[in-house]
């Protein structure tokens, strides 16, 4: 009978603007085994954990640490009931070591002064003891992520944690750091060490974990042995369904070119041609897609398009007009439309109302104006009709946008872009940590969008999206295009990642053909 | 006229007051390292400044006035009465001086830490109220709206150093000054150890990069911040104290004159290290210096007046440039 070291029975999380978080749930955890807790953004995962780890109270539901039922009020208690959370977004200070960061907070000390050699000492101990190798002295800002992750690792384990909570620790690291990662953890279990492993990434959860718990808006859905289930069933009931990760799509119907870029050349600030002699077109009614390793141009093509970053030369034109010159107002009242990838910046205001969010860009347009003052009749009509439409999930149109799940603040998004009738659209990291909900959702979007006769120009480095969703394919390969292909459904990822890694390159006449001149 | 403000300028007695006029500063910069450190940027240095100049003297002078008792001038026992006034004096002003100057340090993190108003306003209130407040307070201290000089007030002693006092120049330029002066460069290294070397400064540091970090391990942030207020309310008062009680023995309503500001600005091109501080204050000390010297050519003396606090814009600006210059190359490291 395998002894149960963390129960978290009933938990109910209510939040002040009656948001019910987490209704119910319960959590159990086995002593020496890594637990997946997996479900889609916005399914109560993150309450759940700030809840065991003091930062939010429950309404309802009790704790019990290894048979002893407690009350954690602060992280800080957490820790002494044995633990540790690596947390998504790191908690080191960068310019100190990582002996000063694992042991700030409990530094050795000598004739009343930090002691600097002995933290680097313990820590060299630690590294050891645990097998998560780190230099003490270095810097923790010139640490690569997946060294830095150990950093957090290790402060917990010196802490006496014997309860590690990982939250998406994969999401930021290369797959040669996670499979060093996966090792580690596995090693830390044998110790018996227990790991509750946070993600949505179904394959990894596979891989590593031993048992798994999912949560479904707020509730905690099933429980299961790892072994005993596939894929497929994980993701039945993170979703409540079959997930239709094929998109039924029409095949479509390019007509003109809309968008035209011809030469277009950008120059970094350091002098480095990011974007190189680049020339494509997207034809009414079809979706181009760019695949490609991020950084090699495609943020700045889709910014240059949509006036946010200024180009060096080449024409770029909509519907024949040049954009040169012209205001970022100006070239979305030519019909372009943007999902930036960076959302918090370029997508949404966080602290303003999914009203306010929906209406900016077309608040100063006379039908929402009367007088000197806004029609907010007609605001609040349209903004609960794109609530409606999006199924955007908030408590009402006033809502704060940062108090909505990624999948939802991404919906205000796309809400507001595809509802303006673009002419252009440019969809960079549509999806990009949104749950598979809404990502179908957009998805579907998408394809309305391009049957509606809008040219969809779609970049993603996700390349299940790229090949599932485009027409037809450009490849993206440092600054230039290294391919076309003009229909998307005949490549498989192995020959695109060739192209985009460089491998192959197509001749310039082959990729020549996608700048269509009418 | 170049020939005259060099005649001025390349003196012992000008590299003299240059030290001389980087105390104050170098107390208030070194003040502020502490509140930058911990990511507080502290606008009240000016406020600390003025406080405790002017408790410093009102202090002295009561203690100084209650030691000597009724005795007068002439009477039996008076000079050996008199010297252990002025100690007393000294040490209660200087105590009270920086006591007040913490306290301001403190109130600045209660309002902004504790009750989370704006710091930037909050700082900028406490000045505002300071100016006018000092000056109240001095009336009432002193029945004077300008000027302290109807308060005895003591000064701190001057020091000669032996051996160094007879070498020729240097001894002129380092030796006789003000034990104020002193304490500030001997502040130097201190500050820098308690940055560098104990679990505090480490502390500081940490809260100040990065305070989630910090709390995430145990570190009470706040009361990290509260520490680092009270110990720049503690060195800016020192600065204080060296503007009423070592050269001039009295308080004059806005004796700080900026000193304040100029600190910050010091500070701020130092990179909030003790030594890079230290020596951003000397640079304007210069210029202080300089202003003083050349009152006596026949340049507009508004235009000299103005000279620090031009020399501290031009150092922003260029300090601004450097740092963007650096972040470019930096940034074409990556880009490579």
């Amino acid at each position: 009978m395998p002894e149960e070291i963390l129960l978290m029975d009933k938990i109910t999380k209510v939040y002040p603007n009656g948001f019910v978080a987490n209704k119910d749930v319960t959590f159990s955890i086995n002593k020496g085994e890594i637990h997946a807790l997996v479900g889609e953004n916005g399914a109560g995962k993150t309450t759940l954990m700030k809840i065991l780890f003091g930062i939010e109270t429950p309404e309802e539901g009790r704790i019990v640490v290894k048979g002893k039922e407690v009350k954690i009020h602060n992280p800080l208690e957490a820790i002494e009931y044995g633990i540790g959370m690596v947390h998504q977004h790191f908690m080191l200070v960068p310019s100190l070591s990582v002996a000063e960061n694992i042991y700030l907070g409990m530094e050795p000390k000598k004739n009343g002064l930090f002691d600097f050699e002995e933290a680097c000492r313990l820590t060299e101990e630690a590294c050891k003891k645990y097998n998560l190798i780190v230099n003490p002295r270095a810097a923790v800002q010139d640490l690569p992520v997946g060294q830095k992750q150990k950093v957090e690792i290790l402060k917990a384990l010196v802490r006496g944690a014997d309860i590690l909570v990982l939250d998406e620790p994969t999401a930021v690291l290369t797959p040669q750091e996670t499979a060093e990662l996966f090792v580690q953890l596995k090693a830390l279990r044998d110790r018996g060490h227990t790991i509750v492993f946070i993600s949505h990434k179904l394959n990894e959860i596979k891989e590593l974990c031993d048992r798994l718990t999912v949560l479904r808006l707020g509730k905690s859905v099933g429980k299961a042995i790892v072994a005993d289930v596939t894929e497929q069933d994980i993701s039945r009931m993170m979703v409540g369904r079959d997930v239709v990760l094929k998109v039924d799509k029409p095949k479509a119907k390019p007509e003109n070119a809309v968008l035209k870029v011809k030469n277009l050349v950008i120059v970094s600030e350091s002098g480095k041609r990011i974007v190189d002699d680049v020339s494509f077109s997207v034809r009414k009614g079809e979706i181009l897609g760019m695949a490609g390793v991020e950084g090699n141009g495609q943020s700045q093509i889709s910014e240059a398009i949509t006036g946010l970053l200024p180009y060096q030369s080449g024409t770029i034109s909509i519907n024949d007009v040049d954009v040169k010159g012209k205001s970022i107002r100006q070239i979305r009242e030519m019909g372009v439309s943007h999902v930036s990838e960076d959302r918090m910046t370029y997508g949404i205001s966080a602290t303003s109302g999914v009203k306010d969010n929906v209406i900016s860009d077309r608040y100063y347009k006379p039908e929402f104006n009367k007088g000197l003052f806004l029609d907010f009749k007609k605001i609040d009509e349209l903004s609960d009709q794109l609530i409606k439409d999006f199924l955007i999930k908030c408590n009402d149109r006033d809502e704060a946008v940062r108090m909505l799940s990624g999948g939802n603040m991404q919906k205000v998004v796309v809400a507001r872009e595809f509802s303006n009738n673009p002419h252009v659209i440019v969809c960079n990291q549509p999806t990009r940590g949104v749950d598979v909900g809404a990502t179908e959702f957009i998805r579907k979007r998408i394809v309305e969008l391009r049957d509606e006769g809008t040219a969809v120009l779609l970049i993603s480095a996700d390349l299940n999206e790229v090949l599932e969703l485009s027409d037809s394919l450009i490849v993206m390969h440092n600054g230039k295009i290294a391919a076309y292909f003009e229909d998307a459904s005949i490549i498989d990822d192995m020959t695109l990642g060739e192209y985009m890694l460089g491998v192959k390159t197509q001749t310039p006449e082959e990729i020549a053909r996608v700048a269509y001149d009418k | 006229m170049i020939k005259d403000i060099f005649s001025l300028i390349c003196t012992p007695a000008f590299l003299a007051s240059v030290i001389r006029v980087t105390a104050p500063i170098l107390f208030a910069a070194l003040g502020g390292i502490f509140a930058s450190r911990s990511g507080i940027f502290n606008m009240a240095l000016e406020s600390m400044l003025l406080w405790a100049a002017l408790v410093g003297v009102i202090v002295s002078a009561a203690v100084k006035k209650m030691v000597l008792g009724g005795l007068t001038m002439g009477q039996a026992g008076y000079e050996a009465a008199l010297s252990k006034a002025n100690l007393f004096g000294c040490i209660a002003g200087f105590v009270c001086g920086v006591g007040v100057s913490v306290f301001v340090g403190l109130f600045l993190a209660y309002m902004g830490i504790k009750l989370r108003a704006n710091l930037y306003l909050t700082g900028l209130a406490i000045n505002t109220i300071s100016t006018g407040g000092t000056v109240f307070v001095l009336y009432l201290a002193a029945g004077e709206k300008g000027i302290s000089t109807s308060l005895s007030s003591c000064t701190m002693p001057v020091i000669n150093i032996p051996i160094i006092k007879d070498i020729p120049i240097i001894g002129e330029i380092i030796s006789g000054q003000n034990l104020m002066v002193y304490i500030a460069f001997i502040c130097i290294p201190i500050v820098h150890i308690i940055i560098n070397k104990t679990t505090l400064g480490l502390r500081i540091r940490a809260v100040g990069e990065n305070a989630n970090a910090a709390e995430s391990v145990g570190v009470d942030v706040q009361n990290i911040q509260f520490k680092a207020l009270a110990l720049s309310g503690l060195f800016a008062g020192m600065g204080g104290i060296t503007l009423s009680m070592a050269a001039v023995s009295f308080f004059s309503r806005g004796m700080s004159a900026g000193k304040g500001f100029m600190a910050m600005s010091a500070m701020n091109v130092g990179k909030a290290t003790p030594l890079g501080t230290a020596a951003a204050a000397l640079i304007f000390g210069v210029f202080d210096a300089a202003s003083n010297a050349l009152k006596t050519l026949s340049i507009p003396t508004q235009f000299i007046a103005a000279l620090p606090y031009a020399a501290t814009l031009v150092a922003l600006v260029v300090f601004a440039i450097q740092s963007e210059k650096k972040a470019r190359k930096i940034r074409a490291l990556q880009d490579k």
